[in-house]
């Protein structure tokens, strides 16, 4: 099923995304991830003390299904960073090993701590 | 023919890969939500082609996503995908 574009869970997505520079729509909370996947991203930007609005998709159906439709993207967790999809826990996995995801954090002026996105690198390298 | 299968058949037509691996990993996500008996719910896959030159990360899994499209909404809860160009 397809969430039409106008739908309010649509809209109430696109608001969201609008509204906050890092929005991340997971499973659970950020303090209550309930998906392994939506947990790593939320333990990474937590850990960069990055601050992120959290949208809990297992709180409503069209809410779940619309931010599927809403990116084309089929899976959560999904981040946006300043309306911009990034990517979902593969992507950003990938990106805060190689810094790519430092240099999105940079360019589009959202704070985070770079001492701490290093030690996620020297832990994993 | 297997979900695994499928997925293999299915991305080898699309993007003529130099090389796929495709890991059935729902055993370690027994007791998760989505856990079947019988696996082939949760899966690891890797490919490489030379079809994703140009693309970004997120046009290349997309495209992935796309082609699997009918697995993903049936069968296959999640998917840990790593696609990169050659």
């Amino acid at each position: 099923m397809t969430a039409a574009a106008g739908s309010p869970a649509i809209e109430q997505i696109k608001q969201t995304v609008q509204e906050n520079d890092v929005v991340l729509f997971m499973k659970g909370t950020k303090n209550f991830p309930q998906c392994g996947f939506s947990s790593r991203v939320a333990q990474i930007l937590n850990f960069m003390e990055v601050e992120f609005a959290d949208v809990n998709v297992l709180e409503d159906d069209a809410l779940r299904q619309g931010v599927k439709d809403f990116t084309q993207w089929p899976t959560i967790p999904q981040l946006y960073v300043k309306g911009e999809f990034v990517g979902g826990c593969d992507i950003i996995t990938e990106m805060t090993l190689n810094g790519e995801l430092d240099q999105v954090l940079e360019e589009k002026a959202v704070s985070f701590n770079k001492a701490a996105v290093e030690k996620i690198r020297e832990q994993n390298a | 023919m297997s979900v695994a299968d499928k997925m293999r058949e299915k991305l080898e037509s699309a993007f003529a890969p130099s090389s796929l691996s495709i890991t059935d990993e729902s055993e370690q996500h027994r007791g998760h939500s989505g856990y079947r008996e019988g696996g082939e719910t949760h899966f690891r896959i890797e490919i490489r082609s030379a079809g994703f030159a140009g693309m970004n990360r997120v046009a290349r899994q997309r495209a992935v996503y796309d082609v699997l499209s009918e697995e993903l909404a049936e069968q296959v809860h999640a998917l840990s995908l790593s696609a990169e160009p050659e």
